[in-house]
């Protein structure tokens, strides 16, 4: 199986900043860091079911919260998210974070399960996550 | 006929009138009447007050939606609360159209058993993430949805 690090190119946030400020790269901008790790309204939070109406219990209320909760998560909650594309929507549309988004994509073009769809999500959220933290 | 804080007490006239109109309530009062071999006016003054007293809730007919081509599901939803928010939840529950039953049960821990409609599964997935999860002091969701029905009645009153 490729690895998430093949697909997704990781580059510093500033990096690309730089890049997009040239021209070089044309990526949808996303919102501020700030606003990317602000606490989120219960209504805006994401909240993990296995399934169709069956909720864990578990919901994020920030990214922060978020990269915390997919490590403790059923994977089979993370599967279902990842596939019906709602970590993407989450992201894009709550979060406003498009750099995010298209990481998360990218892990589901790898179509990974069980807990190699965790350690692939983990290691995307949390990456973003520092890179975001980095930069305030 | 009914005492302050108290059942609403009915003659034996009242549970026939009232058995004989839950079986087919389209009868005529005179229909009611030649079956019980009483006058149709009669009828008419026991259902009025039937009525004002609150033992017949309401008057409605039950469409078969599948007859007209509209295609939905059911779904039972168990909600688990945080019980100092239980009777909040159920509330709120109790004014989303796409909720038809509301009960609440304390026989293990305190639950709230909903009945939910919706168009599709999408939609009955929507209307749970996006406004039962979110309720204060939701904990956790079960749903099954119903595939097939193989009977339902409404419960039919005797007289005790």
């Amino acid at each position: 199986m490729k690895s998430i690090k093949d697909l997704v190119p990781m580059v510093k946030l500033e990096e690309r900043l730089f890049l997009a400020s040239k021209g070089e790269i044309h990526t949808l901008a996303s919102s501020s860091p700030s606003r990317i790790l602000r606490e989120l309204s219960r209504k805006n939070a994401f909240y993990f079911f296995t399934s169709v109406g069956n909720y864990t219990g578990h919901r994020a209320m920030s990214l922060e919260e978020f990269a915390t909760i997919i490590r403790e998560v059923e994977a089979v909650s993370l599967a279902f998210h990842l596939y019906r594309g709602d970590f993407e929507k989450w992201s894009d549309e709550v979060l406003e974070d498009h750099e995010l988004t298209e990481r998360i994509r990218a892990v589901k073009l790898l179509e990974p399960v069980g807990n190699a769809l965790r350690d692939q999500l983990d290691f995307t959220v949390t990456n973003r996550l520092e890179e975001l933290k980095g930069t305030q | 006929m009914k005492l302050k804080n108290q059942a609403v007490s009915l003659d034996t006239l009242d549970w026939q009138i009232l058995q004989s109109i839950q079986e087919n309530s389209k009868q005529t009062y005179s229909e009611v009447g030649r079956q019980l071999g009483v006058a149709h006016s009669t009828v008419y003054d026991r259902i009025k007050k039937l009525e004002k007293s609150g033992v017949i809730k309401k008057w409605t007919v039950d469409i078969d939606p599948e007859q007209l081509g509209i295609n939905y599901i059911t779904a039972r939803m168990t909600v688990y609360t945080d019980p100092k928010e239980s009777e909040n939840v159920a509330k709120k529950l109790s004014e989303s159209k796409e909720v038809l039953e509301v009960s609440m049960s304390l026989s293990e821990e305190l639950l709230i058993l909903a009945k939910v409609f919706a168009r599709d599964q999408e939609v009955l997935h929507s209307f749970i993430a996006k406004t039962v999860a979110p309720l204060q002091g939701v904990l956790r969701i079960r749903t099954s949805i119903i595939t097939k029905k193989i009977k339902e009645e409404r419960f039919l009153i005797e007289q005790k």
